[in-house]
């Protein structure tokens, strides 16, 4: 694919230091992201793809450092930034975020024009009337009825729902080229959600946007996502378009993460479950680190990380499984009946 | 509002009602060897006497009666014991300017040296070795543990013996004023710090403020527009109890540095058992920590558009 590259991370290191132990929570990350795609990266809670993302604007939390590797962007590279006022011209303007709870991501003192006013004061440089304009033509545009009145209304006075799209009023507010959101809906009701994807998906048309979606929701990324990136142990594991990753998934993790989908439990039989837990990150991960979890892991997996191989041009995957002379292991039956029934992950709508 | 404003003071009244009913209950049930210098040489007529001239000689409803009767008619009656026969009105109305100067005064020092510092430890919980934190929770705990009496003592004993501080406090030379008004200040200095580190750091980690953050606002326009604001609110219900607590301090600090205002008085008409300036005293102690709590909450009304007065009345 010759799409241009908005964002560029290579060898990316993030630690973290905590009790005086050293927390090595993103292991060498690359990726590059595409202007105009969404791109979904999944995986487990403390698989690290909040970390990852947030190292992108600088809000790592204060014990968390990049460690190596950069970020490359618009010709800077992020990862060498210390700053606060560095970090200023990035935020919002470059780079927004839309945050998983709308319930608490809104300053509950503060009328709900004020808070949007504040991104397009910042961003947009407008002043007085004009930025009200532009507060008033944010809210028509995510959706909010009677925005004159709501303009003046206290976060309380809104819905969960209605409070995600304020949320997003003011990420797009910022007239960012990057949206990152963490969980969008993770914390919202089942039927608000699919109004809630539709919406961020007509601003990113509407503002030529790269979206990135964090989730563990399989249903949230079959709905929106161009590629999706499976993140386990502070490492994308594999990558491809999404048809890709779900009808040809090579990872052994991929494999289980889909088993445990809902949409393939049999009736009658329990949920499928990954056996054991994530590797301590606190302890340097040797191997392949969902190898103590696999029940078909090589030798190999447990002595020496797996580079990337490729599956296509677009599509691939850190394992063993890949080099010419591993033994031939066959994906888990149901993953195949993935394929062939196309199963109707894409229910939401 | 109004109606909830109204509602409470009816209900205050009642409170005031309580409170005065049981101090001048209590008032009667002192020994009457107080009333009389020298009791032992008095025959009873003298003493039966002495009580009807302070009204003691009714039965307790009846006194009760006439005293509230007077009240509603502005009357407190007259002292009969610190100063024969002036109007309690009178005697408080001289003390009152004394009391509320040394106060107020003390007061806004604690405001503009408590919330500065509370600031102070707050941002200073971001730093790596959080310096100005550790000092400022020592202060905060030391005044915090120390009982305010010890405190005013050593003060006291400092301020005379290592800096040359009068004793006495006189209210045409604001400098004999300072250790009083110290004395008076630090309490609420660490009361507000603490508080306001407290909320400010709660604040300060919520998701709205990572969402400012996100949205490339400031560092000091986070700490001024949202964390700050934010934190303000609560601690505003505490003022209104500083102000009781500055007023109890008083009494103490005032009998220490011989203030002639309120605080002492009260001290002195206990002791010498004039009845009707204790219970007029008594109720105006109460009447401005009723009206104390009650502006609290108003005032916290004003500040959080979430908190409406009137509705839901059961839930408060």
């Amino acid at each position: 694919m010759d799409r241009e590259t908005i964002l560029s991370v290579h060898d990316l290191d993030v630690k973290f230091t905590l009790r005086g132990q050293t927390l090595h929570a993103i292991r060498g990350v690359s990726l590059d992201l595409y202007q105009g795609e969404s791109l979904a990266i999944v995986g487990e809670s403390g698989s690290g793809k909040s970390v990852f993302t947030k190292t992108f604007m600088g809000l790592t939390d204060a014990n968390g450092y990049v460690d190596g590797g950069s970020i490359l962007y618009n010709g800077m590279d992020l990862a060498k930034f210390t700053t606060e006022k560095e970090w200023r011209a990035i935020r919002g303007r470059e780079i927004a975020m839309v945050m998983q709870d709308p319930m608490t991501s809104l300053n509950p003192l503060k009328t709900i024009g004020d808070q949007i006013e504040e991104a397009v004061v910042l961003h947009q440089g407008l002043k007085g009337e004009a930025a009200k304009k532009a507060v008033l033509e944010t809210l028509a545009q995510v959706g909010i009825d009677d925005p004159e009145r709501r303009y003046k209304q206290y976060p309380h006075e809104f819905s969960g729902g209605m409070r995600q799209r304020v949320v997003i009023a003011i990420a797009v507010a910022c007239r960012p080229k990057i949206l990152i959101c963490d969980e969008p809906t993770t914390a919202l009701d089942v039927t608000i959600q699919a109004q809630i994807l539709e919406l961020i998906k007509d601003l990113q048309k509407k503002y030529d946007l790269t979206t990135v979606y964090i989730t563990h929701d399989l249903g949230v990324v079959a709905n929106v996502a161009d590629r999706i990136a499976v993140m386990y142990a502070g490492d994308i594991v594999e990558i491809g378009s999404c048809d890709e990753v779900f009808y040809d998934p090579r990872h052994p993790y991929t494999w289980a993460l889909l088993s445990s989908l809902p949409q393939l439990g049999v009736k009658g039989q329990p949920l499928y479950s990954i056996a054991g837990t994530p590797p301590n990150l606190f302890h340097e991960v040797k191997g392949d680190a969902f190898a103590p979890r696999n029940p078909k892991a090589l030798k190999i997996d447990f002595v020496e990380r797996p580079p990337y191989f490729d599956v296509s041009p677009t599509h691939k995957a850190r394992t063993w499984l890949l080099d010419p002379r591993a033994p031939k292991v066959e994906p888990p039956e149901h993953i195949k009946q993935l394929r062939e029934q196309g199963v109707r992950l894409r229910v939401r709508h | 509002m109004a109606r909830y404003i109204l509602k409470r003071l009816l209900r205050s009244l009642l409170t005031l009602f309580i409170i005065i009913t049981i101090v001048f209950s209590l008032l009667r049930l002192m020994p009457i060897e107080g009333y009389f210098q020298n009791y032992e040489k008095m025959s009873q007529t003298q003493i039966d006497l002495g009580l009807a001239e302070l009204g003691l000689d009714q039965p307790l409803p009846i006194q009760l009666l006439n005293f509230y009767t007077d009240l509603l008619h502005g009357d407190l009656g007259v002292s009969n014991k610190y100063r024969r026969n002036v109007e309690v009105t009178q005697i408080i109305a001289e003390k009152i300017p004394i009391s509320m100067t040394i106060g107020l005064i003390s007061l806004g020092i604690a405001l503009a040296v408590g919330l500065p510092l509370g600031i102070l430890m707050a941002r200073s919980t971001r730093t790596r070795y959080k310096i100005g934190d550790k000092l400022g929770t020592v202060f905060v705990v030391l005044i915090q543990a120390i009982p305010a009496a010890v405190y005013y003592l050593i003060i006291q004993f400092f301020g005379t013996s290592a800096f040359h501080m009068p004793l006495r406090a006189n209210m045409n030379e604001p400098i004999t004023l300072l250790l009083p008004i110290l004395s008076l200040s630090l309490g609420n200095i660490a009361y507000y710090a603490m508080w306001l580190r407290r909320y400010m750091v709660d604040e300060s980690n919520k998701d709205y403020v990572k969402l400012a953050r996100a949205k490339g606002v400031s560092a000091g326009d986070i700490s001024r527009k949202h964390v700050f604001r934010n934190a303000f609110v609560p601690l505003v219900q505490f003022i209104p109890t500083s102000v009781i607590l500055t007023l109890m301090g008083s009494l103490y600090v005032e009998s220490l540095y011989s203030i002639p205002g309120m605080g002492g008085l009260l001290v002195t008409v206990i002791q010498r058992q004039d009845n009707t300036v204790v219970q007029a005293l008594v109720l105006f102690y109460a009447a401005i920590s009723i009206l104390g709590l009650l502006v609290g909450d108003i005032l916290m009304a004003l500040l959080d558009p979430r908190i409406t007065l009137g509705k839901k009345e059961g839930g408060r």
